[in-house]
């Protein structure tokens, strides 16, 4: 689906640079150690609880771009993922009073144990009727969540705990809440990152470029689009669960399609396949989101433009055409 | 060059027919391909040639008929467990891996000596000891200089000389390349042919080829396909005094009746 239609940036730098510690090549490591340095510090000047919401979408663009900008899989669906870790994730922490840490993982479990089925009948189609597979399952998750007693309907579930990390830190208090989120945030894109460029991530970058191929080298390729699905909705599944503490809510807006899209079209606008892209295009939405909020229903109007001109005009995204234009990878 | 050796057969299949709703694009096709020869398989345009390469390779379903191969029946086997036996394949269009560097493209075939590779938490430094012979790999097909050129930018001759590449990796015991030549200029078929030739040593090539210059300076056993029906089987001598072959060729494609010595 990525190929032909949507200009990934994955390929562009015309030699392949060394790369240093995890993987990093030296544009990376200096974009990583500026965006290291934005999250230790923008919590002294902006209000943590923009950036927390900031961090919880960037994680999941990362996890949804780990798919369509490594494997070539557009999912349309992981909203699924996203809400249903919120709101096991939710419920786990109000109504067992289960410690945040546990919460989370327990959302990231959530993610995995709906990508292995999700996944397993998705990956037998490609192209835009994979995509209209993860539509529908998802919009099946949608109907659950609002049927299903323990979500609360169209209440979704109220005022979870955010508890007490480790049993010593009172998260509470935003700042100590950021730390987490900062945390959760970072491992989940270093991660995503060895992911990239670990032995299975060459297999996915294989099948995305040529999937016959693939096949014809004797890698059973269904296997690995599995494995990189069930990864990205694992890490979709902790990204909803932490937003579900940071916000003590997790609603059906969680696991509504127009969250899919939003989530493609941050990735989208940040530049797919490239590694801090969705980072990017998560600030950028958001922010739009927050800071036009008084504009109400034209939000989507200007969202909308925004997502044209990308496509017309910077098919790379953000991060792509800068990379692009300074012929390294980002 | 070939064995005359009963025994030596590799690649076998017996009444191969493949049906699209109806239509019979390959029909009843028995071949017998020897150990250690370079085996053509030509005919004229939808003569079959490449339906009949993508059942052998198992990209396709066949609707009748048994492949053996070494011995063993793939007939129900799935792509990749019959590459897994040492049965490679090429594509028509060149297949590399566009957005990888062209030591990578080597390097991932290479890697499928490890096995399953599902370990995403590792470092990419785990595959560095292949490097060393994707780079003999690439020395072998001329593309040293290009190694950390991402593959994408290579010329087309040089996609295919990097495609050989990626397929010798695998150690192949047999290889099957689809219309290796297709869409090259003169000087890339005089080093492609030279470079098939070579690798052909110790294995056995499958060739399935339009371009009949290449079919007789490589090939030691040919067989004619028309409309997915085998026409005739022999050496390039053999088969070009075949009356029938002549008609077919010319009846179909006069453009091939030029490039056909002695036609």
């Amino acid at each position: 689906m990525a190929e032909g239609t949507i200009a990934t940036a994955g390929g562009i730098a015309a030699r392949h640079e060394e790369t240093g510690l995890w993987g990093f090549t030296k544009p990376q490591a200096v974009a990583f150690l500026l965006m290291l340095a934005f999250v230790l510090v923008s919590p002294f000047f902006l209000y943590p609880v923009f950036l927390m919401k900031v961090l919880c979408f960037a994680l999941f663009a990362c996890a949804f771009n780990l798919l369509i900008g490594y494997v070539g899989l557009l999912s349309f669906g992981h909203a699924a993922y996203f809400g249903m870790g919120a709101y096991i994730t939710g419920y786990a922490a109000k109504a067992w009073g289960v410690p945040p840490e546990l919460a989370i993982l327990m959302g990231g479990a959530t993610g995995a144990l709906l990508g292995i089925p999700f996944g397993w009948l998705a990956i037998r189609r490609a192209g835009i009727y994979f995509a209209m597979i993860t539509l529908a399952l998802a919009q099946m998750v949608y109907f659950f969540a609002l049927q299903a007693p323990f979500t609360g309907g169209e209440d979704g579930i109220q005022a979870i705990p955010r508890g007490t990390l480790f049993g010593v830190f009172d998260l509470t208090a935003d700042l100590t809440m950021y730390w987490l989120v900062a945390a959760i945030f970072l491992a989940g894109f270093l991660l995503i990152h060895r992911i990239v460029h670990s032995p299975f991530g060459q297999v996915m970058k294989a099948i995305r470029d040529n999937e016959p191929r693939a096949t014809s080298l004797g890698y059973r390729t269904d296997d690995y689009k599995l494995m990189a699905f069930v990864l990205s909705a694992t890490l979709a599944g902790i990204a909803g669960g932490t937003k579900a503490l940071v916000f003590n809510i997790a609603t059906l807006t969680d696991v509504h399609w127009a969250m899919s899209g939003e989530v493609v079209l941050m990735s989208l606008v940040g530049g797919l396949g490239t590694i801090f892209g969705p980072v990017v295009g998560a600030a950028v939405i958001i922010t739009m989101q927050n800071y036009l909020a008084e504009f109400g229903a034209w939000v989507l109007v200007i969202q909308g433009v925004i997502f044209i001109a990308c496509v017309l005009a910077f098919r790379r995204g953000i991060l792509g055409e800068i990379a692009h234009a300074l012929r390294v990878k980002l | 060059m070939a064995s005359e050796d009963p025994q030596g057969t590799i690649l076998e299949t017996e009444g191969l027919t493949k049906e699209f709703r109806g239509f019979v694009a390959v029909s009843d096709v028995a071949l017998k391909v020897r150990r250690g020869t370079i085996h053509g398989l030509i005919g004229p345009n939808g003569a079959g040639k490449t339906t009949c390469f993508n059942l052998l390779t198992k990209f396709l379903p066949p609707t009748r008929g048994t492949i053996r191969y070494d011995g063993r029946d793939i007939t129900n086997m799935k792509p990749a467990e019959v590459a897994r036996l040492g049965l490679v394949r090429s594509f028509q269009i060149s297949a590399v891996f566009p957005h990888l560097t062209v030591l990578e493209n080597v390097r991932v075939a290479l890697q499928r000596a490890r096995g399953g590779s599902f370990d995403f938490w590792r470092s990419e430094t785990a595959l560095k000891g292949f490097e060393p012979r994707a780079m003999e790999l690439l020395e072998d097909v001329g593309l040293t200089a290009y190694a950390r050129h991402t593959a994408g930018e290579l010329p087309y001759g040089r996609k295919r000389a990097l495609e050989i590449a990626t397929t010798l990796a695998l150690e192949p015991r047999m290889m099957l390349l689809d219309e290796p030549t297709a869409g090259m200029t003169h000087e890339d078929v005089g080093r492609i042919m030279a470079l098939v030739q070579r690798v052909a040593k110790g294995r056995t090539v499958l060739l399935v080829e339009h371009n009949l210059t290449v079919v007789s300076g490589l090939c030691d056993m040919i067989t004619v396909l028309t409309r997915g029906r085998v026409l005739a089987e022999g050496t390039y001598a053999e088969v070009s005094r075949n009356e029938e072959v002549k008609a077919a060729y010319l009846g179909t494609d006069p453009a091939l009746q030029a490039e056909a010595p002695h036609g």
